[in-house]
């Protein structure tokens, strides 16, 4: 499990973790991704960095698909912190309490925190 | 499973961010700057004893050493190298960076 918990263009946490995530996942391994906290503004749709010259990745996530990473969550208290709703997101991904993530880390052989 | 914080609660929520998905029983250890949470008498106290309601907490007692912290929070167990070691053979570790 790869869990994103930074904002996506302050530092390059996330960016990261979604390069690792790809990399993992040409490999095959068996990848679930959480984004809790500043994590989920990784997932916003809209967002447009051309004007501070860095590379912009939110449409990196609509191809995880294609590499058969397909379970995402985002955590609901964070994206309600935020304002957000599942509409401001850039894929379709579970909405789920933190209940239900801290019971799917349990379930995990590594976590991998970005 | 055994979660580890290493960050200062004063600048960064990693410590509340890991207690809302930590599971009952589940053993916190804080390490390097999130030692500074069990300090006594800091904001945090009341966080402290609400965490030790549910978890066991472990501080590393080289990094309160390294820091000058000699008062902790009660019900708070500091541990050495040794200690660290023996919690990570015995749980799964989600490493709160």
């Amino acid at each position: 499990m790869h869990v994103l918990r930074h904002a996506p263009h302050g530092t390059i946490y996330s960016y990261e973790g979604v390069e690792m995530i790809l990399i993992m996942a040409t490999y095959e391994q068996d990848i679930s991704v959480v984004f809790i906290g500043d994590g989920v503004y990784a997932l916003k749709k809209g967002q447009d960095t051309s004007a501070i010259g860095t590379k912009g990745f939110a449409k990196t996530f609509k191809a995880f698909d294609g590499y058969d990473v397909e379970k995402l969550y985002v955590d609901q208290l964070s994206l309600e912190e935020r304002g957000l709703r599942e509409d401001d997101l850039v894929v379709d991904i579970e909405v789920v309490s933190s209940g239900k993530i801290g019971e799917l880390m349990h379930e995990q052989d590594v976590i991998i925190h970005h | 499973m055994l979660h580890t914080v290493n960050k200062s609660p004063f600048g960064n929520n990693t410590l509340e961010t890991c207690i809302r998905f930590a599971a009952p029983g589940d053993p916190i250890l804080l390490i390097e700057d999130g030692v500074y949470a069990v300090q006594a008498a800091n904001r945090f106290a009341s966080l402290i004893e609400t965490i030790l309601k549910t978890n066991p907490l472990f501080a590393l007692q080289p990094d309160l050493t390294a820091r000058g912290i000699s008062m902790i929070a009660s019900g708070v167990t500091t541990v050495d190298y040794e200690g660290f070691v023996e919690l990570v053979e015995q749980h799964r570790v989600n490493s709160w960076l």
